[in-house]
């Protein structure tokens, strides 16, 4: 009897297990995104703010940590907190106090840096209206299946939020920019934190779909700092982003751990201030929302089950020249120039037909006292035409069909 | 006294005139040299496109061989009709699908290619007698008692544009053209799912422009996995190897970043389907996929395990050897494992130089390329032999429907784009509008329109270039960097703005205008207490 109930047992549990595994099949569709993009940006500059750089730098550490790619994370820096003269620790961004968690590290890629970090640059990122000229790593090339991870820090107020000291964002602009991402499909779900003075003010006027936002205090509240330390001078870190690092320093990437936990992160007690957040623009259900949906980067996989059976030998295609005056002529580099070779430098001179019908040049070596230079002649009609003029003048040379001259290069 | 009342008069003329430049010169200039420039757009086009009406027509020739039809049946051909279905997508969607059938007897070249010993050789020779066009289907109807199918065979997709159709045998005797007919289409309407666009295809590839309920498992997964209609595509091939004691020519000392476990009952290292999934991130890092243009990006790694971990197999859920020893993912790219344990012997010095088998590398990487392409292999209906495809990768039909799909992906983006645009240059007022960007939209607009036209004649491969020409329009008119909504000014700070500056002028002519028409007034009164 009790062995039957012990195998019933251990049955059930087996078969409870197998459910768990389909469970977590299913679960790895249900979030409907295939990759992750984070737009981290710190607002303010002067050495007294260093915390709001070392709250970013803390989001930007969790997430690479968790897998998000470096070209992934679009990175905003107002100001260089670890190359600053006054920092009495250069090439570190310190956390903690005592120095004992630094942020910088040495594996850092920030995409917009110092006064680059401006509303016009941040609202281009967003909505994607940059110039053809700006290379990938500055753009949030995000698609429809896109979850995105927002995180703006500095000092603001009740509806807006200061940049550089000399600008500012409202909240309509920011909930209108999310808009057009959404008239785009340029996300899946976004998640936007906000760590600044009454910081709830930012996401009150959101109105697109798929919006979760947290902020770190009330309207009418301030976002209070953690820590000074007395080494470095400056408060070290704000009190939510501190506790936020500390929930996610608990994250691996493999963890279950949903939004609802997010949301407990740093109480009035510890906070000082309110946090709170929006989730009614959402369509999922926040307990069903793993952190690593937005702060990792969980990769969906198929098993490949089909092969081609490629068995014709693939034709190589030659790429021939069509006829003889289509080859171009091979360019190389000349010998770099060491200082010391220069006093006793052979110089190639040069015939230069320039009839117009040959391309031929040939060279003539020369010792010549008056040009020093090493020269490796191969290259074509084109260069000589356009550094020969100088070097008439100072050879006392007329313009003849046949040129004799010398060219440093 | 005289002077006063001259000093009286001069002091109203100029505050009249003053009043009257300000309002006759200055309030106009002010309000044109305030308002923002902006280009004509054709906003009706606009508003008629956001209306999406596509119908997309395919030709189809159904060809009787011989002994298929009775020579009363044979009378009737060759014989057109034509078929619509109409859907409604919803309130702004709506498809129609037309399908031109014509019905015709095979002529002696049909007939001599049809007695070929195989369905691949009779497909081979059918293609070399008529090149049909894109988006084009051709059925040939075979008797029962051909040979070239196998017994639980009924239908044939060849490599090109032909399908083999086995008839009935009942279906022959004592009926008429009419009845054969009836009995045909739904058969070959199965076909024409399989081989050209389906309601399930157009319908996701409206994806972004209709919220759909979401159906089930599978068909999420295709969403997902497939990129999305783009210009290009940019496609990269690496080699990882993560201990060079193996010979090679792209050396990368990347590990996997998972730890395989040894299976013992193989004799093998094996990656279960879980831990795949934290492959990819540790890899991207290294794999320089900042290629110089803004395409997406798909990424083919071929990893060489190195020797204290080989042989390295992929297992599936089942705990199965996977026979392609590959994996791939959504939007990303594939990975295969490639053993190379077998080319050397235990004594081997290293280290090795191993030649890879590259036919069966690409052979996977097409297959991972064709999935991520999207194009679809749907499930097909029972009794249905397709034709694997040859070292092309793709049949012709396969890519006909590629181009069904993404026509009409580019089509509705192109329409919703448009009217998403026009939508916010007309909420926020103060952005400007260049010339450059109403070209753009009227080029985009006027693309869109030979688009759908060419769709409904049923010419897909002007449909696909037009459809492709007013995406690009229309994204680079969305996406252009003048567009930028920056200055947002709620309504109490234009106030704050514009009273300082003309409170100071307007409220002295006021002032003064106030007392001219109080003056007449009472003047007006004098002459009329005069009059009395």
């Amino acid at each position: 009897m009790k062995i039957l109930t012990l195998f019933s047992l251990f049955a059930t549990y087996s078969s409870g297990n197998s459910i768990n595994i389909e469970e977590n099949v299913g679960q790895f569709f249900s979030s409907g995104h295939t990759n992750n993009w984070a737009v981290l940006v710190c607002t303010s500059r002067f050495w007294f703010n260093y915390r709001h750089v070392a709250n970013t730098l803390s989001v930007y550490r969790s997430v690479k940590r968790l897998g998000i790619p470096d070209s992934h994370i679009v990175l905003m820096l107002a100001d260089d907190m670890a190359c600053n003269h006054r920092n009495p620790k250069p090439a570190t961004v310190f956390s903690h106090k005592n120095m004992e968690l630094n942020v910088y590290g040495d594996d850092v890629e920030v995409d917009y840096r110092g006064y680059e970090v401006t509303v016009e640059n941040f609202l281009r990122v967003l909505t994607g209206r940059l110039p053809p000229s700006t290379p990938r790593s500055k753009r949030l090339l995000s698609d429809d299946r896109s979850n995105i991870l927002i995180y703006l820090t500095g000092h603001g107020g009740n509806g807006f939020l200061k940049f550089q000291d000399s600008e500012e964002i409202s909240n309509v602009e920011l909930a209108d920019a999310f808009e057009q991402m959404w008239q785009k499909r340029r996300y899946n779900e976004l998640l936007f934190i906000i760590d600044t003075c009454q910081g709830a003010s930012m996401y009150e006027r959101f109105y697109s779909p798929n919006l979760m936002a947290l902020a770190s205090s009330q309207v009418g509240e301030d976002s209070l700092s953690h820590q000074p330390d007395l080494a470095i001078g400056v408060h070290l870190m704000d009190r939510y982003t501190f506790y936020l690092l500390e929930f996610l320093e608990d994250i691996h990437p493999a963890s279950k751990s949903n939004m609802n936990d997010l949301f407990k992160v740093c109480p009035k007690s510890q906070c000082v201030s309110t946090p709170g957040h929006r989730t009614d623009l959402f369509l999922r259900d926040p307990g069903s929302v793993l952190i690593t949906d937005f702060f990792g980067s969980v990769r969906k996989i198929e098993i490949t089950m089909e092969t081609i059976n490629l068995t014709d030998p693939i034709q190589q295609v030659e790429l021939s020249p069509v006829n003889e005056e289509l080859q171009i002529e091979k360019y190389s580099y000349a010998d770099q120039l060491p200082v010391s070779e220069i006093i006793h430098q052979r110089v190639h001179t040069f015939v230069l037909n320039l009839d117009t019908e040959q391309k031929v040049i040939g060279n003539i070596q020369q010792q010549m006292s008056l040009c020093r230079f090493h020269v490796e002649p191969t290259f074509t009609n084109e260069h000589l035409f356009l550094l020969i003029p100088p070097f008439e003048r100072v050879l006392g040379i007329q313009n003849t069909p046949s040129v004799l001259g010398c060219i440093p290069l | 006294m005289a002077t006063t009342e001259v000093e009286h008069r001069r002091g109203q003329l100029a505050s009249l005139s003053i009043a009257a430049v300000v309002i006759i010169v200055g309030v106009p200039l002010w309000w044109r040299t305030t308002e923002t420039y902006r280009a004509w757009l054709p906003v009706s086009q606009i508003n008629e496109l956001a209306n999406l009406q596509l119908q997309l027509s395919a030709d189809v020739e159904v060809v009787f061989a011989r002994g298929t039809v009775t020579p009363e049946q044979q009378k009737k051909v060759p014989l057109t009709k034509t078929q619509d279905e109409e859907h409604t997508v919803d309130e702004d969607t709506a498809l129609r699908y037309r399908y031109e059938t014509k019905y015709r007897t095979a002529n002696i070249m049909e007939e001599d290619a049809l007695n070929q010993p195989s369905a691949a050789d009779a497909d081979l020779s059918l293609h070399t007698l008529s090149e049909s066009l894109c988006g084009s289907l051709v059925v040939y109807v075979i008797p029962e008692s051909s040979s070239l199918l196998p017994e639980d065979v009924d239908v044939y997709i060849g490599q090109r544009r032909t399908a083999l159709l086995r008839n009935g045998a009942q279906m022959r005797v004592g009926r008429t053209m009419e009845q054969l007919l009836a009995h045909l289409e739904p058969r070959i309407r199965q076909v024409l799912k399989v081989m050209s666009f389906s309601h399930t295809d157009i319908t996701a590839a409206l994806s972004g422009r209709v919220r759909l309920s979401p159906g089930n498992k599978e068909s999420i997964a295709d969403s997902m996995r497939a990129f999305k209609s783009s210009p290009g595509y940019e496609i990269t091939f690496s080699l990882l190897n993560p201990d060079p004691n193996i010979d090679s020519q792209t050396l990368y000392y990347a590990m996997l970043g998972v730890n395989p476990r040894f299976d013992s009952s193989r004799n093998a290292y094996t990656l279960n389907s879980d831990s795949l999934a934290h492959v990819i991130n540790p890899v991207e890092a290294r794999l320089g996929s900042n290629a110089a243009s803004s395409n997406p990006v798909l990424n083919f790694l071929l990893y060489a395990p190195d020797a204290q971990h080989s042989p390295l197999y992929i297992q599936d859920r089942q705990k199965q050897k996977v026979p392609s020893n590959a994996f791939h993912s959504p939007r990303w790219g594939g990975i295969m494992v490639y053993n190379v344990n077998s080319f050397y012997g235990p004594e081997a010095v290293f280290p090795v130089d191993i030649n890879i088998d590259m036919a069966k590398v690409m052979g996977v990487f097409l297959a991972q390329l064709r999935l991520l392409l999207g194009v679809q292999s749907s499930t097909t209906p029972p009794g249905f032999l397709v034709a694997p495809c040859s070292s092309t990768g793709l049949a012709d039909w396969e890519l006909d429907r590629l181009m069904w799909s993404r026509s009409v992906e580019n089509v509705a983006t192109a329409a919703t784009t448009i009217t998403s645009l026009a939508q916010l240059l007309d909420q926020i007022g103060n952005i400007v509008i260049n010339d450059n960007i109403a070209e753009q939209v009227s080029s985009a607009v006027t693309s869109l329109q030979l688009a759908v036209a060419e769709l409904e004649a049923g010419n897909l491969g002007f449909a696909l270039q037009y459809s492709k020409e007013a995406i690009l329009a229309s994204e680079r008119a969305f996406f252009d960097p003048s567009l930028l909504h920056l200055l947002y000014f709620p309504d109490d700070q234009k106030f704050a703005i514009y009273i300082p500056l003309f409170l100071p002028m307007c409220v002295p002519i006021l002032l003064s205008l106030l007392k001219i028409i109080s003056d007449a007034r009472q003047r007006r009164k004098e002459r009329q207490a005069k009059k009395d």
